[in-house]
Order: C-alpha cells, then structure tokens, then sequence
C-alpha cells in the first residue's frame, strides 16, 4: 500500500496518472466500478487523507454501448428500442424525447388522446424512478427497510405499465404519431386504485423516513450547490430546482399537453442534499396530481394517427433539437436526418452527465461518507452517463 | 447438583468448574449464534415486509446450520499480499475472548462459570481484546477499504467504552460491589425493583454504547457495506468471515447479558426465579438490537463521535456524580 509512484504493474492509467504529486500520508482508493453505492458502473478515483476526499475524478466509459453510434446505423423506427435502454429508469422521457425530434423533423400530428396517454405513462414512470432513487439513496445511507417497501409500490406500477406497454422497465411505447397500444379499463382502475394507496404511503415515508433525525443528519448541509455552480456545469433537474431556480422543462419549453394540468414545480433554496431529496418527494406528490388530472380529462379518440408513419419511414432533410423533462433533468435529443433511412448523427443530452460533473467539485474536503450521501441525491444513472 | 467446592479426583474444584463452564457455553454460544442468525433475518423480512428465510427446513429453521456448513466447507483464501500471521490471528482474536467475558455472568443462583467479586472488571477488562481484533484484520487484509474499515472500529470502539464504563460504574456505585452475583441478588423480581427503574439514564447510556461496541446499525460505520464494501472483514470469506459474523452476534449476546443482570435484575422474576427469566430479559434486548438495525440510517462517522464525546459522555459524568453524591449521603 506505499504511496510512490505506481509501477506498470500497479493500478492501469488513470490511477497512474492520478498518482503524480500526491502528498506524502494520502491513500488513492478506487470506488468502483464495482461499488455498492455507485449506481452502476462508475468508477471515483478517490485520494483520501484519512477520511477526508482531497481530491476525486469520476471515471467514465464503463458502461459505454455506443447508443449514438446505433442511431447512425439503424433506422428511425429501428432505434425506437435504444431508447428505452438508455436511462432505464425512465425510459418513458426518453422515448419521448426522440419520438418529438423526429416528430418536429417529419411535421407528424399526435392525436390528443395519445398526447394524454403520454403524460400519463411519463409521469408513471417518474414517480417510478423516484422510487428506485428514494430506496437506493436510504440503502446507501445504511438504511435497509425503505427500498423494500419503495419497491413494493413500485411492483404496483410496474404491473400497470405492462398491461399498457408489454414491459416492465425498458419501455418502447412510443410511436411516430401516438402510443403503442391504448389503455384498458383494468389499467384505468388499477391506477386509480394505486394513486389512492400511494397518497396513503406517502405520510409514512415522512414520518419514518423523511423526519428521522439520523437521516437529516446525513443530508443537510451536505453537498451545497449554489445557483452559480449549478449553472456554470448546466446541471438540471431537482439539482437545479433543489438550489433555488425553478426551471422545468414542462414549463420552460412545453411539450405536449402539460399547460392543460394545475402542478407545481417543487423548489428549495438550501441547495444542499436535504433540498434535492425533498425536491423529488414533493416531485412524486405533483406527479400523482397530474395523473389524476389526465384521467379526469382523458379524451375519446385514437392512440396512434391514422396517418402515422410506416416503419421504414424518412422524415424529410433536417435537423430537429426536442427537450423533455426527465426523473434527472433536461434531457435532449438532437436528429439530424440527410435523407437517408437511417439518422445522420442522434445526439443524446443525458441530465446526469452534468449532474456528475458536479460530484468533483462538490467532494472536495468532504468526508468519504458524505461523498456517498452527495452522489445519492444527485441521482446518476450510470448508462444514460455512458450512453 | 454436584457439589463443585470439593476436589475432584486432585484437580482443583474451581478448575473442574470452569472447564464445564467453558464447555457449556460453547454450547450456548454456538447454539445461540445460529438461533441469533435465524431470528435476525426472520426480523429482518418481516419489518422489511418480506418472508425472510422459509424454504430450508420449516420456516427456515435450518438455514443458519446449512449457512454455517456452507461457510465452513468454504476455500481458506488468503489475499495476495497479506500479512498471513495477522489475517488468520484476527478473526480468532475476535472470537476465542467471548469466552471470557461469559464467564463471569450469572445464568442463575449457581450457574455461573466463575464466582468471583471482580466479574464486572474482568468484562470491562476483556472487551477491549475486541479492539485488536478488529485492527488486525484491518492491517493484515491488504486492502485500503479494510483499513478504512478498521480505523473507524478502533476509534468508535474506544470512543464508546468511556460512557459505558462510567454507566456501569454508577450501578456499581449503588450496589457497592463489581460483583455480579451481588448486583443481581440486591435486586428484587418484580421490575419496579429492577436497577433501571433507579438508573434509567445509565440504562439508556449502556444501551447506545452497547450498540456502539458491538458495531450494529445504526452504528456499523467499520463494515458499513454500501460505504467500504465490507469494511474491516473485506477479504475474510469462508470461516474467516464466519468467526467475525459469529463473534458479531456472542458479542451482542455478552452486551445483553451484562444489561439483563446490571439494570434488569438478572435471574430474579416473579414466580419462579430461575436461568429462564435471565434468557426472556437477554432475547428482549437482543430484539430491540436487532430491531434498531433494519430501522435506522447509519450515523455519519464524524456525527457519531460527536455524539459520543459531546453528549454521552458528559451525560454518564452527571449520572456517576449524581450516583455517588446520592450513594454518600443516604447510604
């Protein structure tokens, strides 16, 4: 375990690189990329003076499967699947996000009803991800009950969407022009039997969780983002709305039918990791109002145009940018189609590339422990990093 | 019973004595570590809203022997690198003291392994063996996480030994005697005469630090699994592993005792005193223990020697004055 310079036969290059000038009583630790509390395939290249982080680099590249690369060698509707892979936590978002590009490029109309089942799924799955995020954040925290019982609501919404869609995590629902399939009426009262249930949850996850003085303990002051770091690495989502700003994209640049529904978009001020947990909870309630509100207006109607595009479709020569809002933040995806079958280049924004480049920033002086409370409430998903 | 004050065929009575003492509570500790197993992952699935074990044996009964079979018949692998005479020392070290510490205890009027009016120092004094234990594995491992994982167990282990002495020094203040036979025998059956009705902030203080000392939740910072991957016990697997899991649950087992005869008053219960109140007292905390784990996020290392030295601490000096001032003027 000596501190001097790394052989060839010690570590690979990024840990010999990283080793040049250390002081002389620091460990360098690698965490990851198999690491219980790194989401993923993520690897921190940490130097540690006894407990405390001086310096740390995320590694990246783990989890790379070259999705925009398959964009340029797939068809349009071939690359539909990808989508669902990409962040698949919400998949719904990204679906989205690549349906309304080419949608925007091909001038395709969405009949409402599908507009509305959008929303619906969407939002489904972002409360969801949240789930996945709160039980892995409290398991991280050393709490091993919460995710459990996160997982056991989430179960109800899985079964939901499969009725729906046919899958339960990695979601291909969208269509040029609509949805896949319609909602059954036992979907309908399904869900409605879940949002009732899960309302009923949620004070008990306040009380026990959200309250218990040991987890304040671990979040507050922990992590502190002020509007000017957030915005200087573009980070989005409940880590921008957790410093303060109240960007949304539903409200910034909307989409779809989102200005038809009353909610609101949960910001604090604190910055710090207690904010963005709380972001995400009042998050899901919002989320839950939203759903109810599209079930109340769902229209009559068809789910997919008449007129939709068959799969070996092109749209016309151009470039379109669409923006959804994701669990994570601002994702983006940007088409560019030169008029042959397959897309000239796909660029996927993922939110949680720039939501990690915070975390080196932010680890600086803090406590290793902290550092994994920090990288929990930022809520990475690693393969939508790597894409 | 046999009469163990007499010699038995020249070897000494005390010898002969501690001897089946020794025997008998490896009984009990084995036994209890694998009902210890079975009982936490039953509480775990249950608070966790799941079955926990139930398809080995009839509700799982017999998935702590085939864990055990398992962890034995495992490949003794030693980590490229470590220093083989203190890997292999450490989880020994951490295991073979609990016999000692169970010595003293008494399970009843005559079932103790040692009668000696220094039971409370001998624990005290033999707890601390635990400490080494855990920093020969961290060193001897080779592995940065499991240095990581030590250091934090020899501080937190020797930050919270201070308030749990002075806790168990203020009962034995009141009673006048570091003996735990007298401890137990000054008080009554009912509980309204048990010592934690006169020492309820000394029961309290002993608890947290119990749970300190044995390295359970919400205080398992040296193997916290999803900081340090498994901290100090990282690259112990097979019986390694096995001999800290087991030394894990003997040391809470220990903790509990020591809390049943201090403030809980030992073998005394209504009816019929006798070795069955001792063990209902012991399974109580050993469930509230247990409890405690699948409940609460783990405290942040710094945040819990904060408390230790900020509220524990001076909080177990009032106690220990306030005994001792009250001890001098009544007594």
């Amino acid at each position: 375990m000596s501190n001097c310079a790394a052989t060839e036969l010690t570590g690979d290059t990024y840990t010999r690189r990283f080793e040049q000038g250390p002081n002389q009583d620091t460990l360098i630790v690698n965490m990851g990329p198999q690491h219980p509390s790194t989401h993923g395939v993520l690897r921190v290249i940490v130097e540690l003076d006894g407990e405390y982080i001086l310096r740390a680099e995320p590694v990246l590249g783990y989890v790379h499967r070259m999705h925009e690369k398959m964009g340029e060698v797939k068809s349009f509707t071939q690359y539909l699947p990808n989508m669902g892979r990409v962040d698949y936590l919400h998949a719904m978002a990204w679906n989205w996000a690549y349906v309304g590009a080419v949608e925007k490029l091909g001038g395709v109309e969405v009949p409402e009803r599908a507009e509305y089942l959008r929303v619906i799924a969407t939002e489904l799955n972002r409360i969801s991800s949240h789930l996945v995020w709160w039980g892995a954040y409290l398991l991280d925290l050393g709490a091993f009950t919460p995710i459990m019982y996160a997982f056991d609501d989430r179960e109800i919404i899985l079964d939901l969407l499969q009725i729906v869609t046919g899958s339960r995590l990695t979601y291909c629902y969208f269509r040029f022009g609509g949805v896949t399939a319609d909602v059954t009426p036992a979907f309908v009262s399904g869900l409605k039997e879940f949002l009732q249930r899960f309302k009923s949850r949620l004070p008990m996850y306040k009380d026990l969780v959200t309250d218990n003085i040991i987890l304040r303990k671990r979040c507050e002051e922990i992590g502190v983002i002020d509007v000017d770091m957030a915005r200087r690495y573009g980070a989005t989502g409940p880590v921008l709305r957790g410093s303060g700003v109240a960007y949304d994209t539903r409200r910034a640049e909307p989409y779809g039918v989102y200005d038809r529904f009353d909610y609101q978009i949960p910001t604090f001020t604190e910055g710090d990791a207690m904010a963005r947990y709380l972001v995400r909870i009042r998050e899901m309630e919002e989320s839950v109002k939203i759903i109810e509100q599209a079930l109340e207006q769902l229209p009559e109607g068809e789910h997919l145009n008449a007129k939709a595009p068959k799969p070996a479709w092109k749209p016309g020569v151009g470039e379109a940018y669409f923006a959804v809002e994701g669990a994570r933040g601002k994702i983006g995806v940007y088409v560019v189609c030169d008029g042959t079958k397959n897309p000239y280049r796909v660029k996927l924004r993922s939110p949680s590339y720039c939501n990690l480049s915070l975390f080196a920033e932010l680890a600086q002086g803090v406590i290793l422990a902290d550092a994994v409370s920090i990288m929990g409430s930022l809520d990475l998903v690693i393969p939508e990093i790597d894409r | 019973m046999p009469d163990f004050n007499v010699l038995l065929a020249g070897i000494p009575a005390e010898l002969t004595r501690l001897v089946l003492a020794l025997i008998g509570l490896m009984a009990f500790i084995g036994l209890n570590g694998l009902a210890l197993v079975w009982v936490e992952r039953k509480v775990a699935g249950h608070v966790q809203r799941r079955p926990g074990p139930f398809e080995v044996g009839p509700f799982g009964l017999i998935q702590p022997i085939v864990d055990a079979v398992k962890l034995v018949g495992k490949q003794l692998a030693t980590p490229a690198g470590a220093d083989k005479f203190l890997f292999w020392l450490a989880p020994l070290l951490a295991f073979l003291p609990i016999f000692l510490l169970f010595i003293p205890i008494p399970f009843s009027e005559n079932l103790v392994g040692l009668n000696t009016n220094l039971g409370l120092l001998l624990i005290l004094a033999f707890a601390g063996l635990n400490v080494l234990a855990l920093c020969l594995a961290g060193w001897g491992q080779n592995n940065k996480w499991g240095l990581l994982g030590a250091g934090r167990a020899v501080a937190q282990s020797v930050a919270y030994e201070i308030p749990l002495l002075l806790a168990v020094l203020a009962v034995s203040f009141q009673t006048g005697s570091l003996d735990l036979a007298a401890i137990t025998a000054k008080q009554g059956p009912w509980p309204w005469q048990w010592n934690i009705l006169v020492q309820p902030l000394a029961f309290f203080l002993y608890f947290i630090c119990a749970v300190a000392e044995t390295n359970r939740a919400p205080f398992d910072l040296p193997e916290a699994e999803s900081e340090l991957t498994a901290g100090f016990h990282t690259e112990y697997s097979g019986m390694g592993f096995g001999l800290f899991f087991l030394a894990e649950y003997a040391n809470m087992i220990v903790v509990c005792s020591v809390a049943t005869v201090l403030f809980l008053g030992g073998w005394q219960g209504p009816i019929e005193p006798g070795w069955w109140w001792f063990l209902i007292k012991m399974y109580a905390l050993l469930l509230v223990i247990i409890w405690f784990r699948w409940t609460y996020p783990r405290v942040r290392f710094d945040q819990l020697l904060n408390l230790n030295w900020k509220w524990l601490l001076p909080l177990s000096m009032v106690n220990l004055l306030a005994t001792a001032f009250v001890v001098k003027l009544f007594a």
